[in-house]
């Protein structure tokens, strides 16, 4: 081979290795992202069921039923609708009623949300940033500062 | 009052700073000894004066000193003294300042060590540093200023955030920053080298021992960071692809990239342009992770409190220096003059694979992580993009560099034998294979891709064995005169067996603990007893204890194998009584190098407790392999070669001897 040859083969080479990583980045784009919904957009939008999303919102008051072992369930609010989850797992230290919450998992075909994950806040200052546009967006909401101080 | 100093010496740091920004460089341009002198003395003075006001700030959390906001926000008088020391940078304001001490510590030191730079770089290095200086000292004065008092002043503090009261506070920013603020220096050398528009093998020289140093650093407390998220969340988490875990990544892996084609100019001039081109990608990595941290634009248990001027600020600052630097590039990179041609097969094209698979995955890293904002800035759509995008496109991107790894240093300067790489490793393969399936067979059980995975590892480690072994030449010269040969090795070739043996032991680590570990969710009551990865464990009951400014709900479970007791663990929760806030502290057991870990759920209305058990085996390899990495780093940076200004070695037999018998 020639030098020139030899360039040219070595930058086909890199050239076709961003291209596979290209691929495999949209790849892995179609398979793993998830879209965050608040239960009054969920009402209207058209997702079906299996899809996999993320609901935030606030856990609402009085909703919270432990079941069976590590079984529980309980709704998502954003001061319109409310969406029932279940969950099987341990909460995370910072679930409360009343409090915001973002869940992930996936719809069932009544409407229902079965979560594989739920996150709550980090600290009592803190509510998730979705959460939080969300409900400034609904009009809900309280400035946990304002709140706690 | 020693608020007011520590305050003053801010103001103060700001001006020397300032002044330090200007004349040197003036000097430079002219030549004028006496500007350029002032650059090493102004540093010198600027860290100086930070420090002065560090110690301020310290001893402000050392008293509990309410009347500074800060303290009282952050702090609480009766933590014990280790949590309020390191609680200084346990917030935004403190941990600015102690990222603007690293710099300015990075920056005394190479005003110190540098002594052997020609007088015109270092006084350009050190100007450039105080570029980056001033623009964090604005910041600090301006958005986020830590001495600002209370009047009247509390009584009490509103205690540190209950996850950040651990030992692993003390340990994880400070080496984070270390590493990647470190990498500032790299970043200066580079835009200094534009600046002169010259550039040789002699200027990788210098700059490879600040990103060895920054590197290593860097390695360490990611490590730390991984392990601290690992036992304090109570997930038995140990990496959660979250944006600011991602953030300090990058920088990681572009560093990483640098070390090595720093290796390629300084050995044999070629790649210049490029290696230039690294320096100032990480650097601006290591910014673009503080605006993702500090800015408040993620979700993420790094998240501070934060207001919007300060995101605005650091955007600010961020796309100051990258576009700055960018455009420089842009204008004097053609006049770099490149040098050094290689054949494709050789150690450079070995390690322009490395800095090819290692940059397309840093992309695929940013790109997963900032995606999400763009599209929100864009459309007000809200995605998030979870870990397995990261598992897949990362993880499959790194396969073919992890094989790649052991031929490189197997390979010749300027025209490699890939073949005869290949005739050495093959016993090496084979013997990872063997290894990878009898582990596999051990564990039992997952894929069979996993025994590929765990081969990978094996495969890692005893190539970077062989690599010493084949220099030394060990098999083919008799055995003392291999063995001298061996001690007569330069420490940075041990550095390299080292890094790449760590990563080995990683990569063991992360293959083993994903397909081998179990996870059990119960509810137990009293003396009920659950078997998990072939030890039972007893639930023994709940007790309640007090802590300094905490009380906590204890579960005790005895733990044994084959009906002998073997150990016994406290997992418990917590409530800190200050902030009313909860938090999991997983109960560990350590068998080797697999743990046993227990964390508490919910208590159930009968009295029982839900608990969620793991069996992780093998798991400290992941950090156990950072570790030797870090050491490895060390060993590196202690060669004679790489430290600046040692006189290069005069006798060439010396040389020619550490290089393998062909």
């Amino acid at each position: 081979m020639t030098r020139k040859q030899k360039r040219l083969a070595v930058i086909a080479g890199g050239v076709s290795f961003i291209l596979a990583a290209v691929l495999i980045v949209m790849f892995a784009f179609s398979q793993s992202i998830a879209y965050f919904y608040m239960p009054s957009d969920l009402a209207k939008a058209e997702v079906s069921p299996g899809t996999r999303i993320r609901l935030g919102g606030l856990v609402e008051e009085g909703s919270v039923v432990r079941g069976e072992g590590s079984k529980v369930s309980f709704r998502v609010t954003d001061g319109g609708e409310s969406v029932p989850v279940s969950y099987t797992g341990i909460l995370p230290d910072l679930f409360r009623e009343g409090q915001g919450v973002v869940t992930e998992g996936t719809l069932t075909p009544a409407r229902a949300f079965v979560a594989d994950s739920v996150l709550a806040k980090h600290d009592e200052n803190y509510m998730p940033k979705e959460v939080a546009d969300g409900l400034k967006q609904k009009g809900v909401w309280k400035d946990p500062k304002e709140a706690t101080r | 009052m020693i608020i007011e100093i520590g305050h003053y010496a801010l103001v103060l740091s700001l001006a020397t700073s300032l002044l330090l920004s200007v004349l040197p460089l003036i000097g430079a341009r002219r030549q004028d000894a006496a500007l350029m002198a002032l650059a090493p003395i102004g540093s010198v003075t600027l860290f100086g004066l930070v420090a002065l006001s560090f110690a301020a700030l310290t001893w402000a959390y050392a008293v509990s000193d309410f009347s500074v906001a800060n303290v009282w926000e952050n702090s609480h008088s009766l933590m014990p003294l280790v949590y309020k020391l390191s609680g200084v940078w346990g917030n935004h304001e403190g941990s600015m300042l102690l990222w603007l001490l690293i710099l300015v510590l990075f920056s005394a030191m190479v005003a110190v060590f540098g002594r052997n730079l020609p007088d015109s770089l270092r006084a350009t290095v050190l100007s450039v540093q105080a570029w980056i200086g001033t623009a964090f000292l604005l910041f600090i004065l301006l958005t986020s200023n830590p001495f600002v008092r209370l009047n009247p002043a509390p009584a009490e503090g509103q205690d540190l955030n209950p996850v950040l009261q651990d030992p692993g506070l003390a340990v994880h920013p400070p080496l984070l920053y270390l590493g990647y603020v470190g990498f500032s220096v790299c970043f200066s050398f580079a835009i200094a080298a534009l600046i002169e528009g010259r550039i040789d093998a002699a200027w990788a020289r210098w700059v490879r021992p600040w990103t060895l140093a920054a590197w290593t650093f860097l390695t360490a407390g990611i490590a730390m960071g991984s392990y601290w998220a690992y036992y304090e969340l109570g997930w038995g988490g140990w990496w959660f692809w979250d944006p600011v875990e991602n953030a300090s990544f990058m920088p990681w892996l572009a560093g990483t990239a640098l070390l090595h084609s720093a290796l390629v100019m300084e050995k044999r001039e070629a790649l210049k342009v490029w290696t230039v081109l690294l320096a100032i990608l990480t650097f601006s990595l290591s910014l673009l992770g503080t605006f993702l941290v500090r800015s408040g634009v993620l979700t993420s248990v790094h998240a501070f409190a934060t207001d919007p001027t300060r995101g605005t600020f650091i955007l600010a600052i961020l796309s100051f220096f990258v576009g700055g630097a960018f455009a420089l590039y842009a204008w004097r990179a053609p006049e770099l003059k490149s040098g050094g041609l290689f054949a494709p097969i050789s150690r450079e094209g070995a390690l322009v694979l490395n800095n090819l698979i290692l940059t397309v995955s840093t992309a695929t890293v940013l790109i997963g992580t900032l995606y999400p904002l763009v599209l929100e800035t864009l459309t007000g759509e809200k995605i998030s993009v979870g870990a397995p995008f990261f598992n897949l496109s990362f993880g499959l991107l790194m396969i073919p560099l992890l094989i790649a790894v052991p031929f490189g240093p197997l390979l010749a300067w300027k025209r490699g034998d890939l073949l005869g790489a290949l005739q050495r490793l093959y016993l090496v393969a084979g013997l990872s294979l063997v290894a990878g399936f009898v582990l596999f067979y051990l564990e039992h059980g997952g894929p069979v891709m996993a025994g590929l995975g765990l081969a990978l590892g094996f495969f890692l480690m005893l190539g970077a064995l062989a690599d010493l072994w084949f220099r030394s030449g060990f098999g083919k010269l008799a055995f003392s005169v291999a063995f001298a040969r061996f001690k007569g090795l330069p420490r940075s070739a041990f550095g390299t067996a080292l890094a790449h043996f760590g990563l080995g032991v990683t990569v063991l680590g992360i293959v083993a603990v994903t397909t081998f570990e179990t996870e059990t969710v119960v509810e137990m009551k009293q003396g009920q007893t659950v078997t998990v990865g072939g030890y039972s464990l007893v639930f023994d009951g709940l007790r309640e204890a007090v802590g300094p400014n905490f009380t906590e709900e204890r579960g005790h479970f005895t733990v044994s194998r084959a009906g002998v007791a073997v150990a016994d663990v406290w997992s418990s929760k917590r409530i800190y009584t200050a902030r009313r806030m909860p938090t999991t502290e997983a109960g560990i057991l350590t068998f080797g190098f697999s743990q046993l870990y227990v964390s508490l759920g919910d208590p159930m209305a009968d009295g029982g407790i839900v608990v969620r058990i793991w069996w992780k085996p093998w798991i400290l390899c992941i950090w156990g392999g950072a570790l030797v990495m870090m050491v490895g780093g060390f060993v590196s940076l202690s060669d004679r070669r790489l430290r600046v200004g040692a006189p290069s070695r005069r006798a060439k037999p010396v040389k020619a001897l550490m290089e393998p018998a062909e």
